[in-house]
């Protein structure tokens, strides 16, 4: 027999002895084996598409800014931290800057106020058309009194909101904002907050713009706005 | 005169940058924290926060392993992870400082989270922070308080 042909049975030689009886019976073992391994990898590559698929149609938190503008509405009716009922319709003819978060926040929402504060002092004269919003999703423990020490101590110029527990919850279902209470007892009452961190950007129709990302700093956001308002004008 | 400028000038540099830097960094073993910050608390009943860089320059990590403050009932390292920007926060548990590296504990990150708050902390006041370290031992340092809006250390 030559080598490495075929030989009358259709059968592959690698290059070896005439196969003997045990070798026959290991080879079809081997097969067994083969077909099991593709069965494996079958199941493998089903099940990474279905859990690609159950990912994709899972609501994502953070979608990209296209979708965002399709399906944000900017719409909210709450109380400002002055105790005044207060609309995404009474701040028409500004610009929003609208971040979500809550007053017993140690880190991430005093340093996106210190942000929004720091755009503020940047744009100077030019903010006038600037409305930033702070909107708790903490109604339990964020009365106007309690917004208004908190947003007072970063800028004069920044506007807290809270409101009825469903009032809260319309206006971040409304931006698309995910917020959840998450126990925990060494925080005061025994929870804390875990929410969407983007700083949403409306114009002075009340259209959704675009979100700045919570890592953006206050030099891009306050260019990106000049830009915006010199586009529109002082409105 | 071109010289005494110069020297003038370095002196300066020196009286300007020498007592700032004392106050900034302490050293514990092969351990350096630097540049450790508080943010003023807004009253007492929300949880407040302090940063600080620890470098290792030794050739073992080491793990930080506690935090306390004496105006504070409870302190902790928390991390905030950023989960497709929803910002959840929770212990960080032990912190490894890595041989030769360092870790820094900046707003939006790793924090000391001081909660059950006795005092507020009051912008221009510090504070005092003790870190107890795996094999460093403890060290206490102060910490300038800056105002609720501070993002850096000043």
């Amino acid at each position: 027999m030559s080598t490495g042909g075929i030989d009358a049975n259709g059968q592959v030689d690698r290059d070896g002895p005439p196969e003997s009886e045990p070798m026959r019976r290991s080879l079809s073992r081997l097969r067994t084996v083969r077909h099991i391994l593709w069965g494996v990898i079958l199941l493998a590559g089903v099940g990474l598409g279905g859990f690609e698929l159950w990912h994709r149609t899972r609501p994502d938190p953070n979608p990209t800014a296209q979708e965002m503008a399709s399906s944000i509405v900017a719409n909210f009716t709450l109380s400002t931290h002055t105790g005044a009922t207060a609309s995404d319709a009474t701040y028409r003819g500004r610009w929003l800057l609208v971040f979500f978060g809550f007053t017993h926040c140690p880190d991430v929402c005093p340093t996106g106020l210190a942000t929004i504060a720091q755009v503020m002092d940047e744009l100077g004269p030019e903010g006038e058309a600037v409305q930033p919003l702070f909107i708790s999703i903490d109604p339990e423990r964020d009365t106007p009194e309690a917004m208004a020490e908190f947003v007072s101590a970063f800028h004069p110029r920044i506007v807290g909101l809270t409101g009825a527990t469903e009032a809260v919850a319309a206006a971040a279902k409304n931006f698309r904002v995910y917020y959840e209470r998450v126990e925990d007892a060494s925080s005061p009452n025994g929870y804390t907050m875990e929410h969407t961190t983007s700083i949403y950007l409306i114009d002075p129709e009340g259209r959704f713009v675009k979100p700045y990302s919570y890592s953006a700093t206050s030099e891009d956001i306050a260019d990106s706005l000049r830009r915006k308002l010199k586009g529109k004008g002082q409105i | 005169m071109k010289y005494s400028s110069i020297f003038s000038m370095v002196v300066t540099i020196f009286i300007l940058t020498g007592p700032s830097l004392a106050q900034e960094q302490a050293r514990l073993g092969d351990l350096v924290i630097e540049r450790p910050w508080a943010r003023a608390s807004i009253g007492t009943s929300r949880p407040a926060a302090a940063y600080l860089t620890i470098r290792n320059e030794g050739e073992e990590s080491d793990t930080l392993l506690a935090v306390r403050t004496p105006l504070s009932g409870k302190a902790e390292v928390h991390a905030m992870t950023n989960d497709s920007g929803v910002m959840r926060m929770g212990p960080a548990g032990p912190v490894e400082i890595p041989a030769g590296g360092e870790v820094s504990l900046a707003p939006g990150g790793l924090h000391i989270m001081m909660m059950k708050l006795q005092a507020p902390l009051v912008k221009g006041k510090s504070i005092e922070v003790t870190l107890k370290f795996e094999r460093a031992g403890e060290i206490t340092i102060t910490a300038p308080i800056y105002g609720p809006g501070a993002t850096r250390p000043e």
